[in-house]
């Protein structure tokens, strides 16, 4: 546990500022320290929180929540599945809102049918999209691509979970806007990466990110040359079910891309 | 049975569940995720599964009854079969379930069949098993102990 915990900070030092960094080992650590495990939610919330103001204080309108917490609306049909995600995303301090499909997270931004979400939905202001691909009625692919069409919450990033790990269905759901992909089961350090990034993307890009498309391409060279290997950004490295060799080497990728090379990219095709 | 002597029972016993390939990995981590403030959670999650399982082999068992076989709704069902078990690392159940789809791709009546039998087996053994290793955890609690991670 304890190689566990260095090693998980490691590779978050790459990314994170020092005082998250601190609380990320201590997260590991507090595991089996239970009295002070209260102690330590308060203080990575206020964390959490720390970092939000931090980027207000630069200047860029963050997309973040009113609310002190990330708000993640999760969406799955399999209700082991919506425990599970529940109580992963509430370990990572999040504030969490579980339905089992693609309609009625619809309903819950406001955006089903044809209606447009109103401005005055600011109370249940969702942070991140977090749903299952493989869904009846509406799949995760369908529900992302209502997301990104429409000009009030296409900001949200949206991360597709899936069974099958499957190039050209992540492909596709990368190509449509998704920010990342995670193969089930799904394990605490996906969400935790998950959520760091999403932290992480907020304090650099802050409001510079409304507004720009984010279609986002494959980038092995960058993910590579900016972190550690990504097999070992999960805790697990043998997370993966069995693949061909053509398959990605993580489970999970997490792009970013300038304008620029969207521009070249597109062309390309 | 004193308390030593329980948790080392439950631990042998844990251990052996995953020697012998009934849970995986996955387990592990749903009990990482329990906690004094959610000491429950383990066995939450698992009688959902138990509760979704059932279902989903009363579906699968209608279904192949039928006199027209519905193999994309049985394919569905056993995928969801599959998810849920490998959420909780029942990986017996869930390496069964990619042989039963692999039938349903076929339309392999026969061999689906066979698959249904042999997944309602392989489910009853690992509930019977989580739920003894349950029992444990309690009696360890009644004792007044607690149950070794």
């Amino acid at each position: 546990m304890k190689s566990k915990a260095k090693h998980y900070s490691r590779i978050k030092c790459q990314q994170w500022g020092s005082p998250v960094y601190y609380i990320s080992f201590l997260l590991f650590k507090t595991k089996f320290h239970p009295v002070s495990g209260i102690l330590l939610e308060m203080a990575v919330n206020g964390a959490v929180t720390w970092l939000r103001r931090a980027g207000e204080m630069d200047g860029y309108g963050l997309s973040a929540s009113d609310t002190e917490e990330v708000h993640v609306l999760a969406v799955d049909d399999s209700q082991v599945d919506r425990k599970v995600i529940e109580r992963l995303l509430k370990i990572t301090s999040c504030k969490v809102t579980a339905v089992d499909s693609g309609r009625r997270a619809l309903q819950f931004l406001g955006l089903d049918d044809e209606k447009e979400a109103s401005n005055g939905f600011d109370g249940l202001k969702v942070d991140l999209i977090i749903t299952d691909y493989c869904m009846p009625g509406m799949t995760g692919y369908e529900l992302l691509k209502k997301v990104k069409e429409s000009s009030v919450f296409r900001e949200i990033p949206v991360v597709i979970m899936s069974s099958e790990n499957v190039i050209t269905r992540i492909d596709r759901c990368l190509e449509e806007g998704a920010e990342d992909f995670i193969v089930k089961p799904v394990k605490l350090s996906d969400v935790k990466r998950i959520i760091d990034c999403m932290m992480t993307d907020l304090r650099e890009g802050g409001g510079g990110r409304r507004g720009i498309n984010k279609r986002k391409l494959r980038d092995d060279g960058e993910d590579r040359s900016s972190s550690s290997p990504p097999s070992t950004l999960s805790s697990s490295s043998s997370s993966t079910a069995p693949c061909s060799p053509t398959t990605v080497d993580s489970p999970t990728r997490r792009l970013k891309m300038t304008s620029f090379e969207e521009h070249v990219f597109s062309n390309k095709k | 049975m004193d308390l030593v002597q329980l948790q080392r029972q439950l631990v042998d016993y844990r251990t052996s569940l995953y020697h012998e390939g009934f849970l995986d990995e996955q387990f592990t981590q749903l009990q990482e995720l329990q906690d004094e403030n959610n000491p429950d959670f383990v066995v939450e999650v698992v009688s959902l599964y138990f509760e979704d399982s059932e279902r989903l082999l009363n579906e699968l068992s209608k279904a192949l009854e039928q006199q027209i076989i519905d193999f994309k709704r049985i394919d569905a069902h056993v995928h969801q079969f599959k998810g849920s078990s490998s959420s909780i690392g029942a990986q017996r159940v869930q390496r069964l379930c990619i042989v039963f789809r692999n039938y349903c791709e076929a339309q392999n009546v026969e061999g689906c069949l066979k698959c249904l039998q042999q997944v309602k087996h392989e489910y009853s053994i690992v509930k019977t098993k989580l739920e003894s290793m349950f029992q444990l955890e309690r009696q360890i609690l009644n004792a007044g102990g607690s149950v070794p991670v």
